[in-house]
């Protein structure tokens, strides 16, 4: 695969991930203040199913399945005919359109900054600023460990 | 690699009522063998896997249940990333591994006996042939007889596998094991069930 | 013969009336929302969500409400519930080692690396009941410490530096993971089969069981190597994307169990562990699931079965609450013919017993009645 292909396909990735982590009602106000297009063919879905999650013996041993969540999933087409689809968890069907059409959106070079700077940016910044205070509140809660001197010398 | 739009099209416009009647008709079919049931268009897959046949895949398959294409369908990569993308079923790397076979060329399809045959405390486990023929009247006629029969049925299909009626024979041999067949032309479908015996009208 | 016998519809359609009336309650209570639920009671919904064997919160609290906190029941609907959808696929095996941690204590080292992070525990508590909870007071927000994010390796890395501890569970690379939501149950089973059943199984049960190996019932002496709870990361390979997608995150507990175990025929003296992983935040759950693993692995390690918790099939077939729930309450169904029928078995029994025993009697009896 060449360099660019694969940065394309990793930032696509995370783009996916960002939306599949956001909740749906940031993703529509996003949406409508950004306004983003919306108009969009269904070719699946939304559509709620199962996913089997699977760990691992022992944390990194063979794998196992633990049990199922819900998901929903959509692919849509852009009146330009570009493809797009989600996958999240959850039963958000709405969350599942929009995310569909944005990921065809970001494949549009006309679009690509208009996701990425107006609907990709600002959730990802709510994500890692809850994520920081998660860590910050965890790491409150570390035990500091000292010795207590007792008796002569 | 990125899915072709051609394998995105062609599914079910309406899933649930489409699968639904599919579902319905291939039921239908099984429990009164040798009966034809007609069928809409209700599926556009890519070539060569044909409407009803691929409207039965959409009905039937899913994520569980490993399907295995016969080699004219193997060789056609839009309709596996069709039915990848339509019903995410695993394909099976081998006959007996699968749930489920959709051959397009019944005429020169392995024997049935390759397929998974179920076992004795579980014969649901065998393999539910999906045989592509392009129509029920043109081929050999074969008499049937058996449970949803009430005495004797008839149906021809065109380009059925060679000694045919002698494999079902053995077929009937394993019950409760065997393969139960679904016949699928381009639109209507009919069933032999692993409980229906065949003899040729020539014979 | 088998009789079917109409009737009660009426009283049915009345009584599930009955039941939405009293689930509802007093009418000048305001109405549990679901988000109420989520957010208060999220320990009562993971227990939902792991034995439901179905990872979603709002399903979970609405099983809640509707079974009117009946657990068991709640668990229930979920199960039936995830039998309606239809399944996408197997996600990718989660890294727990890349969890977001929210806690993390280990029993067998203090110092090690990542530290030891309480979180959100009922540790250290003094079960007081707290009656500012009752009034409704404001509560404070937690405190925060700036810190680095410090990689967390999971504790079986620190022992098996020194080669004294088993290696992760492994099977042979082409091993594909049972699923006993699609197959029967086998005895006996491999190991990634029965952490699928312990892992949707009752936490009452596996708690009794795993107790039962501290009290001397197989022998065991097993120290918490880890517990850790956060969010993982899903992700799922499908037909159409060339990379795997990512789903979100779902939180989990898990648990690492470290035994002593002297050694056999078969393998060195070495600490050998049993595993817990569990949807949600419920480290009794996983604590117990790990000694329950550790239990049923003794024929492979070369241990004698002597007790119900190394029994296999005992714990796996009796683990399931939605199984065990259904064939005890269904004693309380009518079973008016199977009953007759015992009811004149046990009359006949009894005149042969009292015509051998006392014929006299009998005699008596038979007189009287003309």
């Amino acid at each position: 695969m060449r360099g660019q292909e694969a940065r394309d396909q990793a930032e696509r990735k995370a783009i996916m991930a960002t939306l599949a982590q956001s909740p749906g009602d940031d993703i529509a106000r996003l949406w409508s203040d950004a306004g983003l297009p919306s108009e969009a063919e269904l070719l699946r879905g939304p559509e709620t199913g199962l996913v089997t999650v699977r760990g691992r013996i022992g944390g990194g041993g063979a794998p196992f399945n633990v049990g199922e969540a819900t998901v929903t999933r959509a692919t849509v087409r852009l009146p330009s005919g570009q493809v797009g689809h989600c996958y999240t968890l959850g039963r958000d069907k709405q969350k599942a359109r929009l995310a569909a059409i944005a990921d065809a959106l970001w494949q549009e070079p006309v679009h690509r900054e208009a996701v990425e700077t107006r609907l990709v940016a600002p959730l990802r910044a709510a994500l890692v600023e809850a994520r920081d205070r998660r860590h910050a509140e965890t790491a409150a809660t570390k035990v500091d460990f000292f010795t207590m001197v007792r008796g002569e010398d | 690699m990125e899915i072709a739009p051609q394998s995105i099209e062609g599914g079910f416009a309406d899933p649930v009522f489409n699968a639904q009647t599919v579902f319905r008709a291939v039921m239908d079919a099984m429990a009164r063998p040798g009966s034809v049931q007609a069928l809409p268009a209700f599926a556009r897959p890519p070539a060569p896997l044909a409407a009803t046949a691929g409207a039965v895949v959409l009905a039937l398959c899913d994520n569980d249940t490993p399907l295995w294409l016969d080699p004219a369908l193997q060789a056609a990569p839009a309709v596996k990333s069709w039915l990848g993308f339509h019903t995410g079923a695993p394909l099976a790397n081998t006959p007996p591994d699968a749930h489920f076979a959709l051959i397009a060329n019944p005429a020169e399809m392995m024997a049935l006996d390759g397929f998974s045959q179920g076992t004795q405390d579980y014969p649901d486990r065998s393999t539910t042939l999906i045989l592509q023929v392009s129509d029920l009247a043109s081929g050999t006629p074969l008499l049937l007889k058996g449970p949803g029969i009430e005495t004797s049925t008839t149906i021809a299909p065109a380009q059925m596998p060679r000694h045919f009626v002698e494999q079902w024979k053995q077929n009937n041999q394993r019950f409760p094991r065997g393969v139960d067949i679904i016949l699928a032309t381009a639109d209507s479908l009919a069933c032999l069930p692993r409980t229906t015996r065949i003899k040729t009208m020539e014979a | 013969m088998y009789v079917a016998v109409k009737g009660g519809e009426a009283a049915i359609a009345n009584a599930h009336r009955l039941l939405a009336d009293r689930r509802r309650g007093d009418r000048s209570v305001p109405a549990l929302r679901l988000d109420q639920i989520v957010e208060q009671l999220a320990l009562g919904v993971d227990r939902v969500m792991s034995e439901g064997s179905l990872y979603d919160r709002e399903l979970a609290a609405l099983a809640i409400v509707q079974a009117r906190g009946d657990m068991i029941e709640a668990i229930f609907l979920v199960r039936a519930y995830r039998t309606t959808l239809p399944r996408f696929g197997y996600t990718k095996a989660i890294d727990t080692g890349a969890m977001l941690v929210e806690r993390r204590v280990s029993a067998t080292y203090k110092d090690l690396p990542g530290g030891q992070l309480l979180g959100p525990t009922f540790d250290y508590t003094h079960r007081l009941l707290d009656p500012e909870l009752a009034a409704g007071g404001d509560v404070a927000e937690p405190l925060q410490r700036e810190s680095e994010a410090e990689a967390m390796p999971r504790v079986s890395a620190i022992l098996a530096r020194e080669g004294l501890i088993e290696p992760d569970g492994e099977m042979s690379q082409d091993h594909i993971p049972g699923d006993i939501t699609r197959e029967p149950l086998e005895f006996p089973m491999a190991r990634d089969i029965r952490l699928q059943a312990l892992s949707r199984g009752d936490e009452g049960f596996l708690l009794a069981l795993g107790y039962s190996t501290q009290r001397g019932y197989a022998r065991n002496h097993p120290f918490v190597g880890e517990v850790r709870i956060g969010e993982v990361e899903l992700e799922l390979d499908v037909p159409e994307l060339p990379f795997a997608v990512p789903l979100g995150s779902v939180r989990v507990t898990e648990c690492q169990m470290v035994n002593q175990f002297k050694g056999s025929a078969k393998a060195p003296p070495q600490f050998t562990r049993g595993y817990g992983l569990v949807f949600g935040q419920s480290e009794r759950k996983a604590m117990a699931m790990a000694l329950c693993d550790r239990a049923l692995r003794a024929s492979e390690l070369g241990e004698d079965v002597v007790a119900a918790a190394q029994d296999e099939e005992f714990v796996i077939s009796h683990s399931d609450n939605v199984q065990a729930t259904g064939f005890v309450e269904h004693l309380k169904l009518p079973h008016y013919v199977d009953f007759q029928a015992e009811l004149d078995l046990v009359r006949r029994m009894r005149a042969e017993y009292d015509a051998r025993e006392n014929p006299a009697k009998v005699e008596e009896k038979r007189e009287a009645a003309e």
